[in-house]
């Protein structure tokens, strides 16, 4: 399944994005007019120095944060117009996220961890069949204290993609593994893009992992600097590290 | 369970000992509130219904003798709905193996039937047969105490003879709730009672036929009770009327009423202070957790949940810490509750005291609980649900520490690195040092607060009972004599020392202030019974007028120089504008005081004496108690030296329950405090805690950092605590105080001292509880940790 910008809707169009942090003597430009669409199912990769402002894109376009300058459309919704209360809504129904720190609670298990998003989800999965994706259904009871980090990285995504999200946004999801596990968060990744149609943006430094993507975005202070197309995107296990 | 709640439910196990430690703190509000107002409750809701079923009157007069006619013109008086005229009078007994002398009130019954006024409650036996002259019965108290049954027999001097009279019933009367023979405050129940008698002997015995010197009314509704009284006391004027009085002052009625005030006065003092420190405590717990679970409640946003949804979480987990310290309160303030009504069955005779549980004191304890922990949760969640999610996630910037004049201070006084940190800490976060602070301070004031009542007690009792009183015995004269019955008295058996007494009846007013009290009258040279100033030393009689109790004069407006108006309620019947000469203190009853030569003179009567003071020889006791039996001259005894025994006795024999009860509530709030504080401590240093042990601090050095600096709050708070405590112990005394015992404002350093000790020392144990935490940490995890 291969989209381009010519066959395919965009899902999210964003137009002159800024993002300014602190004020006065302080202030940090995030971003700085950043012109960027997404696409119905693509999977795009995210590149750039830290600091660069990756996570901050991301965040907007996951309405985790607001512009403070610019508009986000998704689909037809202008998102930077929403209120605090339709952002939650936005979120709930339409985006799941992965981080670099899993973010699971600690206090409850695998299966828990992902009931606490398909309770307030439209059309769930159930948390068995989402964690099965993830292949963790061996470890459903299971604390995150009893669980390595890439298990607790698929149980993150399980999370993620157990309320069937328009998109799935990943910053940096196997920062924090080795090679061999990054592999395997990879391709559940993957999998899931390719069986579920979600469209999926992902953070990451490591440069090998661009080949998996249909399109590679970098970004450079603040900025969009180049676009790349990737053709032939492979597997995540032929992607050397 | 949906997952939030079961996050709920192990957040909640996880922190159970500190959620504990509020949640005793907070059954400790609730549970005084429903124990006082429990019991308050039962006494009045039993009081009322009895009073209403017996008919317990409205308003009360003696006199010396008044013909039987003048009950029709009483009743006429307007809002007299019924009228029981009966015969009452004071008389001394002779009981089997007592040596000394007992006393009892004997009370008439009606020629026929049973009274219409203060019906006794027949409690075992019969009411005596009116023709039977030598029938009685007697209150139930007494006669247990007595161990009289139905068809036993005891002796009584009634008007001047003795008699034998036999038991035919025991009874209990709303009159009678609280008994105590006049002039002791004290009850005794063996030694004085109550003894109804048929009318018919009653007026034989006492020679009042066709007459009576007592009578009851009862009102109509919204009945006026000042005009009434005021219509009455004209119509007994003339047959020796004393001055009719409403319930309040019927002693047993108003002794009750005090109780109840006392009660409804701890409701109002102490809970407020418990569910404000639990209020902080949760704010403290909660927003510490809150800050540990900031990255959770960024995801919790990211996926979708709404800020609202988030916010009920954390306070549905204070919401638990409320229910549970509101469900262990209600069932400890019941319980106790049950138990203080046992006490109070005791003492006060009701025909039945079942607790009856309060339900506004249940819904308000548990509202206010809850409103406690709710509002203590809502600032700490309020500041995290506001953050947004990207910036939630991320980790707090770390605490900002600036040098300043505390550094400055440090190196002057070239303190420890350890002791920088301990300074250092309690200046960056002085929000939550000043909880700890205040709340060990409440902890130290409710036991000043607290402890003060024996504090007062102890004056109160050494005032009453050893500086006022020093007599043995006081003996009640039937009626006053001239002086030279004192050489009378001498000559009784084992008397070294005796001393005239005299007390008349009078009403005081002040403008449309008025107050019906007895004057007594003291000679120069009195060494028994002395009056005291303010501050506790005994007085020279002034030669020219009257010296008040402080709560008098303030209750009559009146200050020393100014005028009142003394009517005189026995003969002459006159009515004086008499100065104040000087204020006095009293703490138990009221009297208004004045030179003898004076009073005399103003009575225009030679003096005399109704009452005789007399200290005497131990040895002699048994010959000089038969002598006081047979002397009709003598209508009552007060035995001032048993009194005391008494009286010693049943303080040491609640002391230990009454310190116990209260140092357990002062603890619970220092446990809550000095526990949650440390443990808080002890989670966000925890990573600069283990840093210490890395560079090679012991394990002591590292707990001092921890121990000290709760220990520091502590010992800075406790002087807090004495001011503190020393303005609680000011309210509780005004509200503890009623017209018969007014309780004055003495906190003594022994009070100070202890409260401090049992804080500090709490403190230190709590402390040191978490302190085995820290030793059992575990050095490399801790440092690993995020934050
Ligand atoms: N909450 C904040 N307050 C102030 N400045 C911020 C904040 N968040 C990010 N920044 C700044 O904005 C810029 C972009 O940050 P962003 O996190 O988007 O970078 P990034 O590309 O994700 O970097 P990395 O690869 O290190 O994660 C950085 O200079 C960062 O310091
Ligand atoms: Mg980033």
């Amino acid at each position: 399944m291969s989209q381009t910008e010519d066959s395919g809707k965009p899902v999210y169009r964003a137009v002159g994005l800024t993002k300014v942090y602190g004020s006065g003597a302080a202030e940090v430009h995030a971003l700085r007019g950043v012109d960027l669409e997404l696409f119905e199912g693509e999977r795009v990769v995210l590149l750039g120095a830290s600091g660069s402002g990756k996570s901050t894109l991301l965040n907007i376009l996951g309405a985790l944060d607001t512009p403070t300058a610019g508009q986000v459309f998704f689909r037809d919704r202008e998102l930077t117009k929403l209120s605090d209360r339709a952002l939650t809504a936005f979120r709930r129904d339409h985006v799941g996220f992965v981080f670099q720190f899993y973010n699971l609670v600690p206090s409850l298990t695998a299966r828990e961890n992902v009931a606490l998003v398909t309770e307030i989800a439209r059309a769930p999965m159930r948390p068995e069949e989402a964690l099965e994706r993830v292949g963790l259904s061996a470890r459903l009871d299971h604390f995150p204290a009893q669980m390595s980090g890439g298990e607790q990285q698929r149980v993150a995504i399980a999370r993620a993609i157990a309320k069937r999200p328009d998109v799935l946004l990943c910053d940096e999801p196997t920062g924090a593994l080795d090679s061999k596990t990054g592999v395997q968060v990879l391709e559940v990744l993957v999998s899931v893009n390719e069986d579920l149609g979600t469209t999926t943006a992902l953070i990451t430094h490591n440069m090998a992992t661009r080949k998996i993507a249909h399109r590679v975005i970098h970004l450079a202070d603040g900025l969009v600097a180049k676009v790349e197309r990737n053709d032939a995107p492979v597997p995540p296990a032929q992607v050397s590290w | 369970m949906r997952a939030l709640d079961a996050k709920l439910l192990r957040d909640l196990r996880r922190i159970w000992a500190q959620s504990l430690a509020i949640a005793l703190v907070l059954a400790c509000g609730v549970a005084v509130l429903v124990l006082a107002h429990g019991t308050q409750t039962t006494l009045s809701q039993t009081r009322d219904a009895y009073y209403e079923r017996n008919r317990f009157a409205d308003v009360f007069a003696s006199a010396t003798r008044a013909p039987e006619q003048l009950t029709e013109e009483i009743a006429r008086i307007d809002g007299v709905a019924q009228v029981q005229t009966r015969i009452s009078k004071q008389v001394i007994l002779d009981m089997e193996g007592m040596v000394e002398p007992a006393m009892a009130r004997l009370v008439s019954l009606p020629v026929a039937g049973a009274p219409v006024l203060n019906v006794p409650l027949v409690r075992a036996g019969r009411l005596p047969d009116p023709l039977r002259p030598d029938e009685v019965a007697l209150s139930a108290p007494f006669a247990r105490a007595n161990d009289l049954r139905a068809g036993d027999s005891f002796r009584a001097i009634l008007g001047g003879r003795m008699r034998e009279l036999t038991v035919t019933g025991l009874l209990l009367s709303p009159e009678f709730i609280y008994t105590i023979s006049p002039g002791t405050m004290i009850p005794d129940d063996r030694r004085f009672g109550i003894i109804w008698m048929g009318r018919a002997a009653a007026a034989a015995a006492f020679d009042l036929e066709g007459a009576f010197n007592d009578v009851a009314l009862r009102l109509t509704r919204g009945a006026s009770v000042d005009a009434v009284i005021a219509a009455l006391d004209d119509l007994l004027a003339p047959y020796g009327g004393t001055g009719a009085q409403g319930r309040d002052g019927q002693m047993s009625h108003a002794f009750l009423q005090g109780e109840m005030d006392q009660l409804a006065a701890i409701a109002v003092v102490l809970p407020p202070i418990f569910l404000i420190v639990s209020a902080f405590l949760v704010n403290m717990v909660l927003g510490r957790l809150i800050a540990q679970e900031r990255a959770q409640i960024g995801l919790m946003k990211a996926v979708g949940y709404r800020t609202g949804e988030i916010g009920w979480h954390y306070l549905k987990m204070s919401a638990g810490i409320g229910v549970g310290g509101v469900l262990l309160g209600w069932g400890v303030g019941f319980w106790l509750s049950g138990l203080m009504t046992g006490l109070y069955a005791q003492y006060f005779s009701f025909p039945y005291l079942v607790p009856v549980p309060s339900t506004w004191a249940f819904a308000v304890s548990a509202a206010m609980g809850l409103a406690a922990v709710l509002v203590g949760a809502l600032r700490a969640v309020a500041r995290m649900v506001r953050l947004s999610p990207a910036e939630a996630m991320q980790p707090p910037a770390p605490p900002h520490f600036r040098r300043g004049w505390a550094d400055r201070l440090g190196e002057t006084l070239r303190l420890r690195q350890t002791s920088m940190m301990i300074l250092r800490s309690i200046l960056r976060w002085p929000g939550r040092a000043a909880v700890t602070l205040l709340g060990v301070a409440a902890s130290v004031s409710v036991l000043v607060a607290s402890f003060f009542s024996f504090d007062a007690m102890d004056v109160v009792i050494d005032e009453a009972f050893f500086q006022t009183n020093r007599q043995d015995v006081t003996l009640v004269l039937a009626s006053a004599r001239g002086t030279d019955v004192l050489q009378d008295a001498l000559a009784l058996p084992g008397v070294m020392q005796v001393e005239a007494g005299f007390s008349t009846p009078v009403r005081l007013s002040a403008g449309p202030r008025e107050d019906l009290v007895s004057l007594e009258a003291h000679g120069p040279g009195d060494q028994l019974v002395r009056v005291l100033d303010q501050s506790g030393r005994a007085v020279a009689m002034p030669p020219q007028g009257l010296l008040l109790p402080d709560t008098l004069a303030a209750e009559l407006g009146v200050r020393p120089g100014e005028l009142l108006q003394v009517e005189f309620l026995a003969p002459p019947r006159e009515t004086h504008m008499i100065p104040v000469s000087a204020v006095t203190r009293q703490s138990l009853g009221q009297a208004a005081h004045m030179s003898r030569a004076a009073l005399f003179e103003l009575m225009r009567v030679a003096p005399q004496v109704n009452r005789i003071n007399v200290t005497f020889d131990g040895h002699a006791l048994a010959d000089l108690y038969a002598r006081v039996k047979e002397t009709p001259a003598i209508s009552g005894v007060l035995l001032w030296s048993d009194l005391r025994r008494q009286l010693t006795a049943q303080i040491e024999q609640n002391l230990l329950t009454m310190v116990f009860a209260y140092s357990v509530l002062g603890i619970l709030i220092t446990v809550g405090v000095v526990y949650n504080a440390a443990r808080i401590q002890l989670s966000e240093r925890a990573h600069e805690l283990a840093s210490l042990r890395v560079l090679g601090f012991s394990r002591a050095e590292v707990g001092f950092v921890l121990v000290g600096e709760i220990m520091v709050l502590t010992l800075a708070a406790v002087p807090v605590g004495w001011v503190l405590g020393y303005a609680f112990a000011a309210l509780t005394a005004g509200g503890l105080s009623t017209e018969l015992v007014s309780i004055p404002l003495v906190v003594s350093v022994r009070t100070y001292a202890t409260a401090a000790l049992i804080v500090v020392v709490s403190a230190l144990v709590s402390a040191l509880m978490v302190r085995r935490r820290l030793d059992r940490i575990d050095i490399v995890s801790a440092l690993k940790q995020k934050e």
